[in-house]
């Protein structure tokens, strides 16, 4: 019989910890079949965030580092840094990346650090949870925003792929999600071209997943992947926000 | 002999460093060791080397980290508000196991404090500074040359212990200038099998990380970790003793305050009173036996500080409080004159404060 699916190489046989109907399975899939797709899991170096993701170095094939919370992206300048022919990438949360890590994320873009962010965004604390995220929309009910987030109060979610746009510094910035299978395959496409802009040696790419947490929000997978088509996408629309080669390209034209 | 240039402190430790084979520099600017910064940010372009200003010594640490992991004799360096922001990192790289050099030259606090010289972080970087159980190699050098010394022989330890070394220095020693030489320690290299170097499908992947859920897992790595600290209190102690052999009077003191006291111990002799002078070079591994056995000796410890009182703390734990230790300090930028020093030697002698 024909093999017609199969899990990638770049992901280990470890079972996953996630739970059930978590959408991470899904993007560490599309992340190692982009690491496969290029051939770079012997020289890939990956970045675990502290969060959902915390053990995602047991998850990957490649060498791996956990870093402390929010500072992969500083964490990932420091190995680019000296290994400039290493492929390194991080793997990190809403809270981690858009919170107290958004100081590295931002200075990581603007310095067109050659390397690969992929930005799960679900719009609450997992691991700890079920706080109150940096993305968490308007009104969302969270452990720490009982009665639902009140924007006079704690401010307005932030959208990470229209700020970072503004900077000079990225190559590529894009809002994806993994809420039916046609987002999943145009993740897996946007995914890949970030690790091949580091290949190409064109410098910052981070890819938004727009992703869903059901244990969380309360609700059964069928129910949250609902949710992000009628609440998340509307505040956090899905497209390319930056990308630097194709500009320029179109300005040469 | 080696040829001698006159050198700022600070540079020296740079110079130092680019010759114990760094090529990666992670800093952020703070009063008063940016000549350190400046010196990497020339040279390092030129010899092939890194310099990267980072957005915060939170992050430049994280980058130190990454560097650590990657396998790379790599450093940052700060002063006393930067290195509590170094806190979460020093811990990171503690508890992942992997050699980094850092360097804090002092300066007064708490708080924004001055930029005056200090030796009020002793306790933090002795006794821990970040979260968890961790110790880091110090190393106090008193003079320029030592700056130079100790920075090659701080990249030489946190290799072979694959742990934190910090040059624990203080604004006078990183500002003044003294001729120094730059061949007296060599460079030592160890293999780093655990590297984050990429697999190249020739071996299981590494993981460099400090997380363990499993508390039986997390407790044996502490132990393991204990174990090797216990090595280094065991080989690596270093001091210097300053008329020690009959003296009746102790005089403690590190760094900068260490270059006052012995003044003061030269000045107590030449009025006929038996003082002498011990120099811990280890801040940790502090050098115990040493104290211990003096306490056999003199009659009375004085220690002199730039602080409210840090290292007579463990002065006390080494001479198991068996004679009286008086403290002699200032604090806050201020440096104690000899002639202070000098009162607290008469006062020892005397039996009181």
């Amino acid at each position: 019989m024909a093999i017609v699916f199969e899990k990638p190489k770049a992901l280990t046989d470890a079972v996953l910890h996630y739970c059930p109907g978590c959408p991470h399975g899904i993007i560490h899939r599309l992340v190692a079949e982009a690491i496969d797709t290029l051939g770079i899991e012997g020289r890939a170096i990956g970045v675990a965030p502290v969060g959902c993701a915390v053990m995602a170095y047991d998850y990957f094939t490649c060498d791996m580092i956990e870093a402390a919370h929010g500072r992969a992206p500083a964490t990932a300048t420091g190995i680019k840094r000296c290994r400039p022919d290493n492929i390194v990438f991080t793997y990190q949360g809403d809270g981690d990346l858009a919170s107290i890590g958004m100081a590295e994320t931002v200075h990581a873009a603007a310095r067109n650090e050659n390397i690969t962010v992929i930005f799960v965004n679900n719009a609450i604390y997992g691991m700890t949870g079920g706080q109150m995220a940096p993305t968490s929309l308007p009104g969302q009910v969270t452990q720490t925003s009982p009665y639902g987030r009140d924007v006079n109060h704690c401010g307005w979610p932030i959208r990470v792929c229209e700020l970072l746009a503004t900077l000079e510094g990225p190559e590529y910035v894009a809002r994806v999600a993994v809420n039916n299978v046609k987002n999943v395959k145009s993740a897996g496409k946007a995914i890949l071209k970030a690790f091949q802009n580091q290949v190409d040696k064109k410098g910052f790419s981070l890819i938004e997943v727009v992703s869903a947490c059901p244990t969380n929000w309360g609700m059964t997978p069928q129910q949250a992947l609902k949710w992000v088509e009628s609440d998340m996408l509307p505040y956090y629309p899905l497209g390319v926000y930056k990308d630097r080669s194709a500009a320029k390209e179109a300005e040469s034209k | 002999m080696a040829e001698r240039i006159l050198m700022k402190g600070n540079e020296a430790i740079a110079e130092a460093a680019i010759q114990a084979g760094c090529r990666h520099y992670f800093g952020y600017p703070i009063t008063p060791q940016t000549e350190i910064a400046a010196y990497m940010a020339k040279k390092m372009p030129k010899i092939g080397g890194v310099f990267l200003q980072a957005e915060s010594e939170i992050a430049s640490i994280n980058m130190v980290y990454g560097a650590a992991a990657a396998g790379m004799r790599v450093m940052t360096s700060s002063s006393s508000p930067g290195i509590s922001l170094k806190g979460e990192g020093l811990s990171y790289i503690a508890g992942s196991d992997v050699p980094a050099f850092v360097v804090n030259v002092q300066r007064g606090g708490p708080g924004l404090g001055g930029i005056q010289p200090s030796q009020s972080d002793y306790f933090q970087s002795t006794k821990g500074g970040g979260h968890g159980d961790y110790r880091m190699i110090v190393l106090a050098p008193a003079s320029v040359q030592e700056m130079a010394s100790l920075t090659v022989k701080g990249f030489n330890l946190a290799d072979k212990y694959s742990m934190l070394s910090m040059i624990l220095a203080d604004g006078t020693i990183g500002q003044m200038m003294e001729p120094i030489s730059f061949e007296d320690v060599a460079v030592e290299h160890y293999p780093k099998p655990w590297a984050l170097t990429g697999t190249e499908g020739k071996r299981k992947h590494n993981i460099v990380n400090s997380l363990y859920l499993n508390p039986e897992v997390l407790e044996q790595k502490n132990f393991e970790r204990y174990e090797k600290y216990k090595a280094v209190e065991a080989s690596e102690v270093l001091y210097e003793t300053y008329m020690m052999d009959d003296a009746e009077i102790g005089v403690a003191a590190f760094g900068i305050a260490a270059r006052v006291a012995k003044n003061a111990v030269a000045a107590a002799r030449a009025e006929g009173i038996k003082a002498g002078l011990i120099r811990p070079i280890t801040l940790w591994p502090f050098p115990k036996q040493v104290l211990k056995d003096a306490a056999e000796q003199v009659k009375a410890f004085v220690s002199v500080e730039l602080n409210m009182g840090q290292m007579i703390e463990d002065i006390r734990l080494a001479t198991e409080c068996r004679r009286p230790v008086t403290l002699c300090n200032r604090a806050g930028g201020m440096i104690p004159s000899p002639e202070q020093v000098l009162q607290s030697i008469h006062a020892a002698v005397k039996g009181g404060n």
